[in-house]
């Protein structure tokens, strides 16, 4: 990676273009002054050959799945095949509001996507609507405040949440208008059932659970969960974040959820486009179907592009594949784990699935876990997350997918090990890293003071 | 094993770190699940297809749709796509990234987003863009939620019923959750002059979806006075030649990317985005980019202003947006970038003629009248038939023209933007005049 100073805006001259339209244009003048634009519209003006150049050499100074790996817990930054980007041009250029009798292709690869996903979760039918996961948590808890209010159960307004919880799932709450009940997790990790039960009542609308929870631990009391929250009125939902390690091998619907989310660009493959686009189709269970279309949460069908890809990614997979998903994207997590425990404190041991949390260097000192993180960089691998789950204070969570080859995890254990053998030798080289990046660590605070959020000239 | 494009384990590969993590099978890793719960037997999903008979299995489907000439909008349009664009959009440095989190590694995905604020705040005039949201109804919703919480404990948003019917169906979704009060009138003056509501805010759409381009002198201060917030929802390409959200006196503008050269796609991915004036910027949701400095003084771009967000703040957070439409800014910022100042004039301009040509020839069929005569539109417009509005779309249809997009009043509406040719439109007109209506 090589450090490039420009924005397209400093690339600019007065006069260059670079668009392509018909000849005709151009002899339209406003009529009127007062619904017109005044300020002058200032965009770059540059040329073809600037902009490519441009673009090409921002790219340059990005890390992609397709660079190498990431180690990126709750995240499952898995390989994006390249023949699910193919295929998405063949739908271009079809209108979200053209009539069903031109959509047929369409409709079928919803069906399609429809069944398959029902089949792999155990749920009875999704909806496509949400764009990303958040947006799939917040349209799963309409559905279950619309279910309570639909049966005139209207005193529904708290849910519960792990404190082990990705952040998502109580701003979700929050944007539903629940109030946030946490309960709390045990010394083992997993869900206290005992201090859940004085929580259960009238006004619970229900829980949001991850399993694996985001220390990659399988909640194995989630039948005595279920059992106990149905028994009070409330519902289940899931959190599909961590369902990579599920793929194949385990349902969320034969567990006893009753709604839940997919994410698309983990699970099944999409990229992740520097945050987006995903997407975030919910599935509920048979109760819940009649109400699956009544919250309109996006403009027209969802991210269809993105559909697609994880289609083509289910075909490519076949009922054969699907099956070891799960399994060796939790074989590399523990082999991982088994590798490095001798140089990072392991809080809680136990098989892990997809991920697994240390909390920090076993030998740290002075050093942080964001100065493992930010040495890693330099060493040419992503960070993990880092800081999260909130538990643990050097909290460092690791998840490889099934798409990680054994030489590839074998060099990630062996840069770890030598990055905790130099947190004593030589600390200050990683207390200043990284140092082989295109930046180096930025002031961040002055950042957020004195904040520079758009460009301006000079 | 071994026998899967994706999977590069080989049987030794296994064999060797389940030695190491001390099992015998990948099944005894999932040995604390109840076994009730271990999903047995086969899914009932295809085999595996190898790349051609993925390739043909889509080939099959997508022939099944209908390819038509589009002359419709109600919030999407068919402009040109760049070439440009999709070679820079699916390079895999940016596709196959993860969110800027790591900003050492990620100085290209930051860069682009701070010049996305940037083209976003100077189409709209306001000071501050957000890094995306998920499309523009959602934007809107987030726009509805970010009055609110300006406001402290008001609670009332007046949405006037000229904006598109997704972002209300969005917006009566998101306050029927979360305890706005959503107000839904023709006459957004009135209904605020009157003085009655503890209003947060106000969303008016800059072009309706008659395609009329409104007036909304004067709106701004009446909304200030009482108090509240002015949202305008925008068409972001109009935007390069209609009056901007910021000399309307808004507080916050959303819309769409959609119209800056995004695919038609069905729906999506599109994006949405989101801008406002200095004061409001830490109620803005979703992510932002800053510029900064490393320790060497080199310019360097970062997340900032984290503490809105959901990873930080949980419940308190002003959103619960994570993943945002990060590519597809990208893709509006290379559009943009192609387009230019002169691009998105001449751009329009090509719009406001064609569309002009289509509705003053479909007018002189006879076979509709004007609702709205004299009303000014730059690309979409509204008629009203003088024939049955299914058999008007069934003949189009039939000619391989999509257009005619019926209205809950009953008018229908229809769009020209710079890929319809003057042929083009002559065709579609000779079928509405020729077919018994």
């Amino acid at each position: 990676m090589r450090y490039y100073d420009k924005l397209i805006f400093e690339l600019s001259r007065p006069g260059r273009s670079a668009f392509s339209l018909p000849s005709e244009a151009g002899s339209f003048k406003p009529t009127s002054g007062s619904i017109w634009r005044e300020t002058p519209l200032d965009l770059p003006e540059v040329s073809e050959p600037d902009v490519v150049r441009h673009y090409t050499n921002l790219s340059q100074m990005n890390f992609g799945v397709d660079t190498g790996f990431y180690p990126l817990g709750s995240c499952t930054m898995k390989y994006n095949p390249k023949i699910n980007e193919e295929i998405v041009s063949q739908f271009n250029g079809i209108h979200p509001l053209q009539p069903a009798s031109t959509t047929e292709g369409v409709k079928a690869v919803y069906d399609f996507m429809d069944k398959a996903l029902a089949e792999i979760t155990g749920m009875k039918h999704f909806t496509f609507l949400p764009c990303a996961g958040a947006h799939g948590e917040l349209t799963g808890l309409m559905l279950i405040r619309e279910y309570h209010m639909s049966r005139g159960d209207s005193a529904r307004t708290k849910i519960i949440v792990p404190d082990s919880a990705h952040g998502t799932n109580p701003a979700s709450a929050a944007v539903c208008g629940l109030d946030v009940v946490v309960v709390k997790s045990r010394p083992d990790g997993l869900v206290d059932v005992e201090d859940l039960k004085p929580l259960l009542g009238p006004d619970i609308a229900g829980i949001m659970m991850t399993n694996p929870n985001t220390l990659g631990l399988f909640e194995r009391d989630i039948k005595e969960i279920a059992e106990l929250v149905h028994g009070c009125g409330g519902l289940l939902y899931y959190d599909g974040a961590n369902m990579n390690p599920l793929l194949g091998v385990v349902r969320p619907g034969d567990m006893g959820f009753d709604v839940m989310h997919l994410n698309l660009h983990k699970t099944f493959s999409t990229p992740h486009g520097g945050g987006g686009p995903g997407s975030g189709p919910v599935g509920v269970s048979e109760r819940l179907v009649h109400l699956l279309d009544k919250p309109r949460v996006s403009g027209f069908h969802g991210n269809f592009g993105v559909i697609l890809r994880a289609c083509a990614y289910i075909l490519s997979l076949g009922r054969e594949n699907i099956k070891l998903a799960g399994r060796l994207s939790t074989l590399a997590a523990n082999y991982i784990k088994e590798s490095l425990k001798d140089s990072f404190k392991l809080p809680i041991e136990s098989v892990c699935k997809h991920e697994f949390v240390f909390d920090g260097l076993r030998e740290a000192g002075e050093v942080t876990t964001l100065d493992v993180a930010k040495r890693l960089l330099d060493y040419g691998f992503h960070a993990p997350t880092i800081y999260f789950p909130l538990l643990f204070h050097q909290a460092l969570m690791i998840e490889p997918t099934e798409t990680e080859s054994l030489q590839t995890l074998d060099e990630f254990i062996d840069v770890m090990h030598t990055i905790a053998k130099e947190a004593s030798a030589t600390p200050d080289l990683l207390k200043t890293a990284p140092h082989n990046t295109p930046i180096g660590r930025p002031d961040e605070t002055t950042a957020a003071r004195q904040p520079v959020l758009k460009y301006s000239r000079q | 094993m071994g026998t899967f494009a994706y999977f590069p384990h080989t049987e030794e590969d296994i064999r060797v770190m389940l030695e190491r993590v001390g099992v015998a099978s990948m099944d005894e890793l999932y040995a604390d699940v109840p076994a009730e719960f271990i999903h047995k037997g086969e899914y009932d999903l295809p085999s595996a297809k190898s790349e051609d008979e993925v390739r043909a299995w889509f080939e099959s489907l997508s022939s099944k749709n209908i390819k038509l000439k589009v002359f419709a909008g109600g919030g999407a349009y068919d402009h040109y796509t760049p070439s440009v664009i999709p070679y820079i959009t699916s390079r895999s440095e940016f596709l196959t990234a993860y969110t800027p989190y790591q900003c050492e590694i990620s100085q290209g995905t930051l860069r682009y987003i701070f010049e996305w604020q940037t083209m976003i705040c100077n189409l709209t005039g306001l000071d501050v863009a957000n890094a995306s949201m998920y499309d523009g109804p959602t934007a809107a919703a987030e726009a509805m939620r970010m009055c609110v919480a300006c406001t402290r404990k008001r609670k009332t948003v007046v949405a006037s019923s000229a904006l598109l019917p997704n972002v209300l169906a969005t917006l009566r979704t998101y306050a029927r959750y979360s305890g706005i009060n959503l107000v839904e009138t023709w006459d957004v003056t009135e209904a605020v002059a009157e003085g009655t509501l503890d209003l947060a805010g106000v969303i008016v759409p800059s072009i309706n979806r008659f395609g009329i381009i409104e007036n909304h002198t004067g709106l701004a201060g009446l909304v200030h006075e009482m108090g509240g917030l002015l949202v305008e929802y925008c068409d972001p390409s109009a935007l390069a030649v209609v009056k901007t959200p910021a000399e309307w006196g808004a507080d916050i503008a959303v819309g769409d990317g959609q119209s800056l050269g995004i695919p038609l796609c069905y729906g999506g991915p599109y994006v949405g985005f989101m801008a406002c004036r200095n004061e409001w910027m830490r109620k803005l949701p979703g992510r932002i980019v800053g510029q900064t400095a490393d320790a060497s003084g080199r310019r360097a771009f970062v997340l900032t202003l984290q503490a809105r967000e959901q990873h930080i703040r949980r419940e308190k957070a002003t959103s619960n947006i994570c993943s945002n439409e990060s590519l597809m800014a990208l893709w509006c910022t290379v559009y943009l970038s192609i387009m230019g100042p002169e691009g998105m004039r001449r751009l329009n301009g090509l719009c406001y003629e064609l569309s002009h040509y289509l509705h003053d020839q479909l007018l002189a069929t006879g076979k509709f009248t004007d609702p709205f005569e004299g009303r000014p539109f730059l690309k979409e417009f509204a008629l009203q038939p003088q024939c049955d509005t299914a058999r008007l779309q069934q003949v189009l249809l039939d000619a391989g023209f999509f257009g005619a997009l019926g209205t809950e009043e009953g008018y229908v509406t229809f769009c020209a933007t710079e890929r319809r040719t003057r042929e083009e439109i002559d065709a579609l007109v000779k079928v509405v005049k020729e077919a018994e209506l």
